[in-house]
């Protein structure tokens, strides 16, 4: 006796509070998501300090890896569709309705035209392992000879969307004549106007640059 | 917020030999929820791409096989500084155009450093462009140029880091071109220079 009785405390937490911000993070994370596009090749870009955002919509991207292997990709399922059904006529390519299809939900190519007919009839796992050991597109520093099927891929994509803005994901580490071969191909079909990506970097201090940056603010 | 009070109620009955029904808690045990909650948050934080990827832009010359030799635009050896890009991120550079072959120009070596680096080249050339501008040497329209050569040993990342800096120096007018064997020639002779390799 004499003891003091202390009360027993629930140990039981109120979850709801926890729920709700659970809840609501997992909004956020739903409606600004958008799921990386998958890529063929790992690759690391350099870094700029250009902070023009990649367009949304219409965009023709060609990966270049280490090796200089090159994946021709466009965004968009429709435009995909239209753009293989236009490569299968000019290119005689005789594709079932179920490859161009496969080419329609796939990612990116880097075969040549003689192997696409099998590398769409394969499985998309199948596909993974063609990518690890593909050649790349072929392509070449004259646009318009018959070697140059990445001349060919950029002249069928921009007859089926003229609007596609070509952009080059390039690794650091590939060599320039690889680069140079798809410079040289853009410029051949009279595309001038491209972009780079790169990840972004600080503007180093006391350059023109950085005046400009900071002149707005004050 | 979510829980209801059910302790209260039906205490004025007591006593009085009606059987009340027992009262279920309406309590849930949300655990589980949250944990499915942050699973699925989880999951979204790996494969979401929240940064867009950033972009250059590079706008080439027009070029047209067909063009004639007086449409061609020239640049004045004056405002040129021709860059050459080499292996192992090496970055060789002089002033001028190097056209002329009885005088071979002072090619110098450099890296992509912060400090003493290319950077500081471009921008006492560029200091020196403004300076003759304001003598009356140049003419208002004249601007300085850079001439970017990548030699085929140069990677993807050393054009990128060349077209970096044109912007973050405000260099206006800058050129891609093919390196031609003169060039090659003038990096063998500074590598023997400075002392092979």
């Amino acid at each position: 006796m004499g003891h003091a009785k202390l009360p027993r405390k629930s140990t039981n937490i109120d979850m709801t509070a926890m729920c709700d911000v659970a809840f609501l993070l997992l909004t956020f994370f739903m409606l600004a998501t958008k799921f990386k596009p998958e890529e063929p090749v790992v690759v690391k870009t350099p870094s700029s300090i250009s902070s023009i955002m990649l367009p949304d919509n219409d965009v023709m991207l060609l990966t270049v890896d280490t090796k200089g292997r090159i994946f021709f990709a466009i965004d968009n399922k429709v435009k995909r569709k239209a753009l293989i059904e236009e490569v299968n006529t000019t290119k005689g390519l005789n594709l079932s309705d179920a490859e161009m299809n496969s080419f329609a939900i796939g990612a990116s190519v880097g075969v040549s035209f003689s192997q696409l007919k099998s590398y769409l009839s394969s499985t998309p796992e199948q596909q993974k392992n063609i990518d690890a050991t593909a050649p790349g597109v072929p392509s070449d520093t004259v646009a318009t000879s018959a070697a140059n099927e990445l001349g060919a891929w950029v002249t069928s994509a921009r007859m089926t969307n003229p609007k596609l803005r070509v952009c080059i994901k390039a690794d650091g580490d590939a060599s320039y004549p690889n680069v140079a071969k798809i410079v040289k191909t853009l410029e051949g079909l009279k595309v001038f106007k491209f972009n780079l990506i790169t990840n972004l970097k600080a503007i180093p201090p006391g350059t023109a640059a950085y005046v400009e940056a900071n002149s707005g603010k004050k | 917020m979510a829980e209801m009070d059910t302790s209260s109620g039906g205490g004025h009955k007591k006593g009085t030999g009606v059987k009340k029904p027992k009262k279920l808690s309406t309590r849930i045990d949300l655990t589980p929820m949250v944990d499915l909650g942050f699973l699925l948050i989880t999951f979204f934080m790996f494969t979401t791409t929240l940064a867009k990827p950033k972009t250059m832009e590079i706008n080439m010359p027009y070029k047209d096989p067909n063009m004639k030799e007086e449409e061609k635009n020239k640049i004045k050896n004056s405002v040129a500084l021709t860059i050459l890009l080499s292996k192992s991120h090496r970055v060789y550079y002089y002033e001028g155009i190097g056209e002329d072959p009885t005088k071979p120009p002072e090619v110098k070596v450099t890296y992509f450093n912060q400090k003493n680096g290319i950077r500081d080249e471009i921008i006492s050339k560029k200091k020196m462009v403004d300076a003759m501008k304001a003598s009356g040497q140049l003419t208002a329209k004249d601007q300085m140029t850079v001439l970017i050569k990548p030699d085929t040993t140069s990677t993807y990342s050393d054009l990128v880091n060349i077209l970096d800096e044109m912007n973050i120096n405000d260099v206006k007018v800058y050129a891609i071109i093919d390196i031609s064997e003169v060039d090659r020639e003038f990096i063998k002779a500074t590598e023997v220079a400075n002392g092979g390799q």
